[in-house]
């Protein structure tokens, strides 16, 4: 049997067929050290306004005036916001200077399909269905040949997808199949370059997962001690992505976010312990589609909105603050009578903090991961 | 590929062992159309929707009712997402048990769709009824829909594929599993008389307009998302639905009934004419909604979008645009006429392009492995577990936008392993005998040298098959 590399399959060198077509960042191939990013997208649309509470605007109250309640306890992030206290140790992070809050920002997309919001999110595109590859996939041609980039799912979402050779893995539940087999497959699809290319990925990422190969996914505390085995050591990915479903709460949403967010501290708590030393050279993205609307609606929840929340968190993240020029929530100040009204650009902020964290040109970053716009990176992320 | 291999893996389900290769292949395709059985012996005595519904609303009014008397707290139905948070209320195992219940409803509906399309001599439109389901797609998702997902796909859409597009559409976006799931069942209107006297009374819970299933309907079901809608078109919409919600809800002799498990409840309706898409509803009650789903029914975008995701199905992730013309055209022409759309397309050339077109999803898969080698199908919880472990559990994508129908959605390196796994034990179970007769039927004059070759030269039937289960011809229809 071949005998395969896995640090050369994960970067994409070995013979992977049509997949491996020339890796695109070949020409601004930048020497990335250690660094690693993990995105973490929040598929739904995660309420920023209870995610980071604006305590401090009196038009607040008066929009969630019954969900209050929640906040007694919690975390002050300022004079103003309030942490959501099922993020505990996102909270620590905070305290520590380690955990950024982004309010009141939104991708270009304006409208609120949650799929529409989705390709914009993940094609990193001005317009949904503009780019046919996701920019978590540009960023990895921008760092190659030393940025292996994975998804922690079963198969590549679309923020990953592209001509960069990527890869996914989720643990399965069910018994390898056996070596004489797998020799055989080789064999079998030695003339089909897709299935060739997909089949020495994954024997690649399954050797890499060691004995979290039996992991459960659903549980956030292996989730996120997982994330951080894929990620260690020279070999382990430089990129990693997961998705999180759930956070869509048109009914009952005080209960849902609450749980949806606990899950979500536990996984980056287990994250965070398990980089040890990786930990400063680490940045982690949560990201959503979009905001939900400031109001409640008639059943407890709240519908498709604008302007939400992000956070970045990291070792040498210029942390322990919230970016927010804030729009106000008065009706006047609303985005269409509404929703939170936008005041930063994620593609802004997010173009800003990786080409801080992997040392890229901003104005490359920015072009080649959010084209088609005129606005300059963000700056100011990290600690220098 | 061959036309008959054509006809068997990309329209069909895949050979059904023991089947005749079919002689003419685009007649044996419509000819199914004809023999279809919308309630298929697999279906008969099962508990409808709307009696699963009832039981349940009936168990969570009574649970309300003894937490007010102990704890005074509140616990909605809705608000049971996970059920690990509640481990330590006593009042809430009867949550958990009916978390549980829903749950195991859903396997044994899992187990009844698998059955009725690894037997069916109609696999054509078995697949129409997958297909359908999944534009309507409901999702288990939200754990209160996993006991009437099952019923959704039998009861709303499996009836009228051979209908009108119109006739599928209010069947299937009205019914209780999607009342349910996209919270129609709390939309209420903020004018409706309802509503009116609750804002004297500030102690009770207060309601209000959910756009959920106006804006879904409009964006998944109808218009598609560049449909030329907006956000005006969609809360007037929301308004003329308001009033549809659960029989299991609302009772009494104010309740209109419109079918099982579905009543039309006047004091939450919003009054006024909504005006939709420039168009304005004069209708009273439940006609104004009903007019509205006539109209997106008829509209060109629909015609539209519907061609393009039937085309898609069938040929290929990018359709041949000639074929959505053709489609749409013919769509409009017969005003949704379900059974000439399908004509159109099996008539058309672009989807007998004889080079595989589109990337098996797991259930297509799996589907298509266990028809061509076994007569009995594991039980329920085993193959509901199989699946799963594809990564497609039916009835549970991820959002009412249903599963994706793009190979780059399941061409990952992860889930063909599964595949391999799964086909390896798969073939563990079987007579291993025949297997090269067996992948001619399979692929008739379609089989390539090299998957010949790795069968006859497998050291072991067992793995002849398990290589026949996962070869490129197998993965791709």
């Amino acid at each position: 049997m071949f005998i395969l590399d896995r640090r050369m399959l994960l970067r994409g060198t070995a013979g992977l067929g049509a997949l491996s077509l020339a890796v695109p960042g070949g020409l601004f191939a930048q020497e990335v050290g250690n660094k690693r990013l993990f995105v973490i997208i929040l598929r739904g649309a995660a309420d920023g306004l209870s995610v980071a509470a604006p305590l401090g605007d009196p038009a607040y109250e008066a929009a969630r005036g019954p969900w209050l309640e929640t906040y007694a306890d919690a975390r002050k992030l300022d004079g103003f916001f309030v942490l959501h206290p099922a993020l505990e140790k996102v909270g620590a992070l905070y305290a520590k200077g380690e955990a950024l809050v982004a309010h009141a920002v939104a991708t270009d997309y304006r409208e609120r399909s949650h799929f529409d919001a989705q390709n914009l999110l993940e094609t990193g595109g001005t317009r949904a269905y503009g780019e046919r590859d996701g920019w978590l996939n540009r960023l990895a041609g921008m760092l190659a040949p030393g940025g292996s980039a994975l998804a922690l799912a079963p198969t590549v979402p679309l923020i990953l997808r592209g001509d960069a050779p990527v890869s996914s893995y989720a643990p399965s539940r069910l018994p390898d199949a056996s070596e004489l087999l797998t020799e055989r497959i080789e064999d079998l699809y030695a003339d089909d370059p897709q299935l060739a290319a997909l089949w020495q990925q994954a024997q690649a990422t399954r050797d890499m997962a060691g004995d979290l190969a039996s992991a459960n996914l659903r549980n956030a505390q292996q989730a996120g001690t997982l994330a951080a085995s894929l990620m260690e050591g020279d070999s382990g990915a430089r990129i990693l992505t997961l998705d999180l479903n759930g956070w869509d709460s048109h009914a009952n949403q005080v209960g849902q976010i609450a749980r949806r967010l606990a899950q979500l501290d536990v996984l980056l708590g287990a994250f965070h312990e398990s980089m040890g030393t990786l930990w400063p050279d680490t940045m982690v993205a949560v990201v959503t589609e979009f905001g939900r609307t400031v109001a409640r609606n008639g059943t407890n929840g709240t519908d498709h909105g604008t302007g939400g929340a992000a956070f970045l968190l990291g070792g040498s993240v210029r942390g322990g603050r919230v970016m927010a020029d804030w729009p106000g929530l008065a009706a006047a100040q609303l985005y269409e009578g509404r929703d939170l009204r936008p005041t930063m650009s994620l593609e802004v902020l997010l173009a800003g903090a990786l080409a801080e964290h992997f040392a890229l040109d901003p104005a490359l970053a920015m072009r080649t991961l959010f084209p088609g716009r005129t606005a300059r990176a963000g700056k100011g992320f990290m600690r220098t | 590929m061959t036309d008959a291999a054509i006809a068997l893996n990309r329209f069909g389900l895949g050979y059904r062992r023991g089947s005749p290769t079919p002689d003419n292949p685009r007649r044996w395709l419509l000819a199914q159309l004809e023999r279809y059985d919308p309630v298929p012996p697999e279906l008969a005595g099962r508990q409808n929707g709307a009696t699963i519904l009832t039981d349940l609303y009936r168990n969570i009014v009574e649970r309300r009712r003894l937490m007010r008397q102990g704890s005074g707290k509140d616990m909605a139905m809705e608000g049971m997402e996970s059920a690990e948070d509640m481990r330590d209320d006593p009042q809430l195992a009867e949550v958990r048990r009916n978390i549980r219940e829903g749950r195991q409803v859903m396997i044994a509906d899992i187990g009844r769709r698998m059955r009725i399309a690894v037997a069916s001599q109609a696999p054509f439109a078995e697949r129409l009824v997958h297909f359908w389901s999944n534009h309507f797609a409901v999702s288990a998702g939200r754990v209160q829909v996993a006991s009437v997902a099952g019923s959704h796909e039998f009861e709303a859409i499996r009836p009228h594929i051979g209908g009108t597009f119109a006739e599928l559409l209010k069947s299937a976006a009205l019914h209780p599993a999607m009342l349910t799931y996209l919270d129609q069942a709390q939309s209420f209107g903020p004018s409706s008389p309802l509503m009116q006297r609750r804002r004297n009374r500030p102690n009770v819970r207060q309601g209000g307009l959910n756009e959920n299933l106006a804006r879904e309907i409009l964006e998944l079901h109808t218009l598609g998302v560049n449909g030329g809608y907006g956000q005006e078109d969609v809360r007037e919409f929301a308004k003329a639905l308001t009033g549809w919600t659960l029989s299991a809800r609302r009772k009494g002799r104010r309740a209109i009934d419109i079918s099982p498990g579905v009543v039309f409840f006047p004091p939450l309706h919003e009054p006024g004419q909504p005006r939709i898409l420039g168009k304005t509803y004069a209708q009273e009650g439940h006609r104004k909604a009903l007019a509205v789903l006539d109209d997106l029914s008829a509209h060109p975008a629909t015609a539209r979008y519907v061609a393009t995701k039937l085309a898609r199905h069938f040929a290929g992730d990018m359709p041949p645009e000639p074929l959505v013309d053709r489609l749409a055209a013919n769509f409009l022409e017969t005003g949704g006429n379900l059974p000439a759309l399908y004509r159109t397309l099996v008539e058309s050339p672009e989807a007998w392009a004889p080079e595989p077109q589109k990337f098996r999803q797991p259930i297509e898969w799996a589907t298509a492995a266990l028809r061509a080698t076994v007569e009995e199908l594991p039980d329920d919880r085993r193959l509901a577990g199989m699946l799963r472990e594809l990564g497609q559990l039916p009835w549970a994508p991820p959002s009412p936008a249903g599963y994706d129908d793009i190979a780059a959605s399941w061409a990952g390196p992860d889930a063909l392993v599964r595949r391999v796994e799964v086909a390896e034990r798969m073939a563990r179970n079987l007579p291993a005998r025949d297997v090269e007769a067996l992948a001619q039927s399979m692929f008739p004059g379609a089989l390539s040298p090299k998957t010949g070759q790795a069968i006859a030269r497998a050291e072991s039937g067992e793995q002849a098959m398990a290589l026949l289960l996962v070869a490129p011809e197998m993965m791709r229809r």
